[in-house]
């Protein structure tokens, strides 16, 4: 045969260079589409090591009561979860306080239908106020597929690329531009797919102050919220990595021994004695 | 059980002997753990293992799983929901049965194309590798069903897509799908019947699983090389094989902690990075998602099905014998039934792909066609996408009914060792000088 590399080449190396075709491929194809332009935001809880920033979740909730969910709710949520350590670790006697401010129907004893009364910590935060405002609950476990290449993932295998980083791409992607179609007002947005929402700009910097004096600007507040809204979707993102970290530990102890038993058991059939 | 000879079980103390004598259970056991099983296999024999593992795996959270959820359309997602918030490790049991279904079908393709290579579906092991595919179809309905529980939008749109395909049926198909469906659309009913075969099928395919080793525990496992196991003397079965237990349960145990490794760290670190973010948004029969694709092991089908755009007609007449949506419907479950006939496709007497330079090439190619066709079923059926499904499911099809009726006829197959024991010799070669017991004393 005249094509000598060919001869050579074994069809398994055939499979692993399609392959790496493939996935070079995706990879311009992506370059030159997308829908939406999100950062790459660094958030304390990528990567397998990383976990919630207590203070960051505080910061956030606290945008989230000022501001978020004046609209949208939290369904999913319960305010004894704030309490949490592995969340925003908030003392009982503010959520109580804060939970006060929240209002839901009262199903007690003695209550008329429409009743409300103030919620409490064994409650759940209400429903979204407006009804084109999805509720927040798992919005960034929800918005996680936007991100491409070509719904391959791998920015968000390499780069931990996923929902909160959307997020806060949306709330800091306003250009200023607004259009009214059909009696709506939507507002040019370079994060959100199609290019125009409908939600104003929810936050402008410096909506609210920090005790801690920690930076208010668009930025921070869009990271803080996001990171507190990845929270409220995988409230048990800290437990889940350290179960990770520690079965793959103990997994991989069994796997050595188990490769030296195999050796050892195998060594007289492999080595037979001539 | 077992063609291949070999010392069978002896009952010894006065109670073995009692039941044996009653009911053989020790006997079986003592028979499938010590089956001699050929000293050459590869890595690629692990998969059964890592097959039944998962399957238990499944079974036992899913049996889990079910103590906290609520199968109706108002309830199913939230109490998905409640299991990863609020029941104790809910969100660990939940996640690794998610990933489970990844596992099983990462294994499940891996033993499939073994067996391709290898020869494994050829004679004596025809039944074996059927009742292998029925598995693989019932495996499909099964995860299909469980990915509609959580009732998020891929679950409802999903399911919408998939009962559809049987509605394009030719007369009964309009009536057929509103009986599969317990109603004109998918909603509570479908929810309750999906529910109910998602918890029925497993034990199915254990049962399933106990006939397929059964099957081949009656014709002893394939080889890397194909060429069978002596059976002519105990003795020189012995030289060919090595007892299950402790060699290959050993080797599997390892395989697996291996696989086990890297399982656990994707349900630790990425559990989500397999699923649909928009199975996160609850069911809403108003809102049809963008894209509406299954789950990764499902897409190379699910390319097969949307290749086909176009109807089976009679030229010049445009009298259409098949529409295009039925002629899809047919070569989606065609690819499956082509795959499942290849004992009586594959006209070649050698077994294994490893001596046959020919079929290494074709074989490969199909390995390829399997990723292409993945990656085109994730794909909005736009610009190129259609022809290279198209072209991919061309190459599945040809593959099984041109190409491996074709090469047994003009392949010139390599020579193949004579006996197992030779071939292992080869890759082992005695220690010290000299020679391994296969070859002459020269």
């Amino acid at each position: 045969m005249s094509v000598k590399g060919l001869d050579n080449m074994k069809p398994i190396k055939l499979i692993a260079a399609s392959l790496a075709a493939l996935t070079l491929t995706f990879g311009s194809a992506h370059a030159a589409g997308g829908d939406g332009k999100t950062v790459d935001y660094d958030f304390s809880f990528e990567g397998p090591f990383g976990t919630y920033d207590t203070m960051q979740l505080q910061r956030g909730l606290a945008i989230y009561h000022n501001i978020c969910s004046s609209c949208h709710g939290l369904e999913l949520v319960y305010f004894r979860n704030l309490t949490e350590q592995t969340g925003p670790d908030m003392p009982e006697d503010m959520i109580t306080e804060l939970a006060s401010n929240y209002f839901i129907p009262d199903d007690g004893l003695e209550a008329q239908p429409g009743d409300e009364r103030p919620a409490g910590l064994s409650d759940q935060f209400p429903g979204s106020a407006l009804s084109n405002a999805p509720d927040m609950s798992l919005l960034a476990k929800a918005r996680a597929g936007f991100h491409g290449p070509y719904g391959t993932g791998m920015s968000q295998l390499f780069r931990g690329m996923g929902g909160a980083e959307y997020i806060a791409s949306v709330l800091t992607g306003y250009t200023g531009e607004e259009k009214e179609e059909g009696g709506t007002i939507f507002y040019e947005n370079t994060a959100f797919p199609g290019g125009w929402i409908a939600m104003a700009p929810p936050l402008w910097g410096e909506d609210i102050e920090h005790a801690d004096g920690a930076p208010n600007d668009l930025e921070s507040e869009a990271q803080d919220v996001a990171a507190f809204l990845m929270w409220a979707a995988e409230p048990k993102l800290n437990q889940r990595k350290a179960f990770g970290l520690t079965a793959v530990i103990l997994l991989s102890i069994m796997a050595g021994l188990l490769y030296f038993t195999n050796k050892k058991l195998w060594y007289d059939v492999k080595h037979p004695k001539a | 059980m077992g063609g291949i000879p070999h010392d069978h079980y002896e009952p010894k103390s006065g109670g073995e002997k009692w039941l044996q004598r009653r009911l053989p259970i020790l006997g079986l056991a003592y028979d499938t753990l010590m089956i001699p099983t050929p000293k050459n296999l590869n890595w690629m024999w692990i998969w059964g293992i890592v097959l039944v593992f998962t399957l238990v795996l499944q079974i036992i959270t899913g049996v889990v799983l079910v103590m906290h959820y609520t199968p109706h359309v108002d309830l199913a997602f939230e109490s998905v929901e409640h299991i990863m918030r609020n029941v104790n490790g809910g969100w660990a049991i939940r996640y690794m049965h998610a990933n489970g279904a990844s596992l099983f079908f990462v294994a499940v393709y891996l033993h499939i194309f073994r067996s391709l290579y290898y020869g494994s579906y050829k004679a004596p092991r025809e039944v074996t590798w059927i009742i292998g595919m029925l598995m693989l179809i019932l495996m499909m309905a099964t995860v299909f069903m469980g990915y509609v529980l959580p009732w998020g939008q891929m679950s409802f749109w999903g399911a919408t897509v998939i009962t559809g395909l049987f509605g394009a049926i030719p007369f009964v198909g309009e009536p057929l799908q509103v009986w599969l469906l317990g109603g004109p659309s998918v909603d509570n009913a479908t929810l309750n019947r999906f529910f109910s075969l998602h918890y029925l099928m497993p034990f199915l395919l254990l049962g399933l699983t106990i006939v397929h080793v059964w099957a081949f525990h009656t014709t002893g496992n394939n080889n890397p090389t194909g060429v069978e196991v002596r059976r002519t003397s105990k003795e020189e079965a012995a030289k060919d094989t090595l007892p299950f237990w402790p060699y290959f349960v050993i080797k599997d145990l390892y395989a697996l902690a291996v696989i086990l490794v890297i399982f656990v760290a994707i349900v630790g670190f990425m559990p989500n990075y397999l699923g649909h973010p928009d199975n996160y948004i609850p069911a809403n029969p108003l809102a049809t998602p963008a894209h509406i694709v299954p789950e990764w092991y499902l897409l190379p089908f699910y390319a097969m099905l949307r290749a086909i755009t176009f109807p089976i007609a009679i030229p010049f007449t445009g009298i259409e014998i098949i529409d295009a949506k039925f002629f899809g419907v047919l070569v989606m479950f065609g690819s499956l039934a082509v795959m499942a006939a290849v004992p009586w496709l594959d006209t070649s007497r050698v077994r294994s792909g490893r001596y046959r330079p020919m079929f290494k090439w074709w074989f490969a190619l199909l390995v390829v066609d399997f990723f292409v066709l993945m990656w085109a079923g994730a794909m909005p059926a736009e610009g190129l996408v259609p022809v290279i499904s198209l072209i991919g499911t061309v190459y599945w099809f040809g593959y099984f009914l041109v190409v491996l009726p074709l090469l047994g006829l003009f392949e010139e197959p390599l020579e193949q060792p004579a006996t197992i024991e030779e071939d292992f010799a080869n890759n082992h070669p005695a220690d010290a000088e000299g020679s391994a017991s296969a070859q002459p004393a020269e």
